[in-house]
């Protein structure tokens, strides 16, 4: 399915608004209620809207300070990717992990709630990953920008 | 800070993976009465836990190929200013995220591109063209996930 322009217009709008109800999203989309049903409907079977999750602010549960891990893996062990994202996966405090092509070959997220509980997380829990050549940490100060919708 | 019993756990965990769930769906899955959940999810939300809704799109399908990181160093500390960097970044509409970090870089900053060429053009016109801006460091996303997080 190739979307056409009042399906990103839709997707736009309730990009920008998730709670809206299907009349107020048809309203801001310019279409007919029924039609914005339809368009919703056929985006999610054709694996374009893939759903909607809710943000969890981890602050509002104590959860202060986040901090980047960006990984460099050993490479000459072939198993290295797959054993690392396995393990790096029972960390519950790890919230994000992503691969990538460059400098660094994995990024995970970690939450905790104050330096010191850090601290004894990645002693305890990252340290221990499998097959880590190096890692470099970046603590995160502020969130400037953080829609992470697409411009449609 | 609130304090976070089973029940809140149960909701936190199943709206994160899907927030477009009824009360009625999530009473008859968990076993919780209708009105019960209604008052937990109105704590969660007044206490600032919840704090809205993600829409997730398939970036590809919609055109969107190239998801890249970038760190970003500012050249000039003190000289140009934080503010006018931030406000000049996150206007550009291929920026998803910008985060403000402590470490090797600055920034960290989230970029949606078409394609290689579309992300280069990007990076030239619109990023190395801001004001204040030294070294970046580019980091093309292969895969990535999201994981539920501590909720414990």
């Amino acid at each position: 399915m190739q979307p056409d322009d009042t399906d990103r217009r839709i997707l736009r709008q309730l990009q920008a608004a998730p709670e809206l109800s299907n009349n107020e999203l048809a309203e801001r989309a310019g279409v007919t209620p029924a039609t914005c049903w339809r368009r919703l409907e056929k985006l999610q079977t054709n694996g374009i809207l893939l759903g909607q999750q809710a943000v969890i602010d981890w602050a509002a549960l104590g959860y202060t300070v986040e901090v980047s891990l960006r990984i460099t893996l050993d490479k000459t062990q072939t198993r290295a990717f797959d054993e690392f994202m396995e393990a790096a996966r029972a960390v519950p405090e790890v919230i994000e992990l992503q691969t990538f092509l460059g400098r660094v070959d994995v990024r995970l997220s970690v939450l905790a709630r104050d330096m010191a509980h850090y601290q004894h997380i990645y002693r305890t829990k990252i340290l221990t990953l499998p097959h880590i050549a190096d890692i470099e940490a970046l603590m995160h100060v502020a969130e400037i920008k953080s829609s992470q919708g697409l411009p449609l | 800070m609130i304090e976070l019993d089973d029940m809140d756990r149960t909701l936190l965990r199943a709206l994160a993976e899907d927030a477009t769930q009824s009360a009625g769906a999530l009473a008859r899955q968990h076993g919780f009465s209708q009105p019960a959940i209604w008052r937990r999810i109105k704590r969660l939300e007044d206490a600032g836990v919840l704090k809205g809704r993600r829409v997730v799109l398939n970036a590809e399908a919609l055109g969107f190929g190239v998801t890249v990181f970038l760190g970003v160093k500012l050249a000039t500390k003190g000289r140009v200013s934080l503010e006018d960097f931030e406000r000049a970044i996150t206007a550009i509409p291929e920026v998803q995220t910008v985060q403000h970090i402590l470490g090797l870089y600055d920034y960290r900053v989230r970029v949606v591109a078409r394609d290689i060429s579309d992300f280069e053009r990007v990076l030239r016109r619109r990023i190395m063209t801001l004001p204040g801006v030294g070294d970046v460091e580019a980091n093309v996303l292969l895969s990535e996930e999201r994981r539920p997080g501590p909720i414990g």
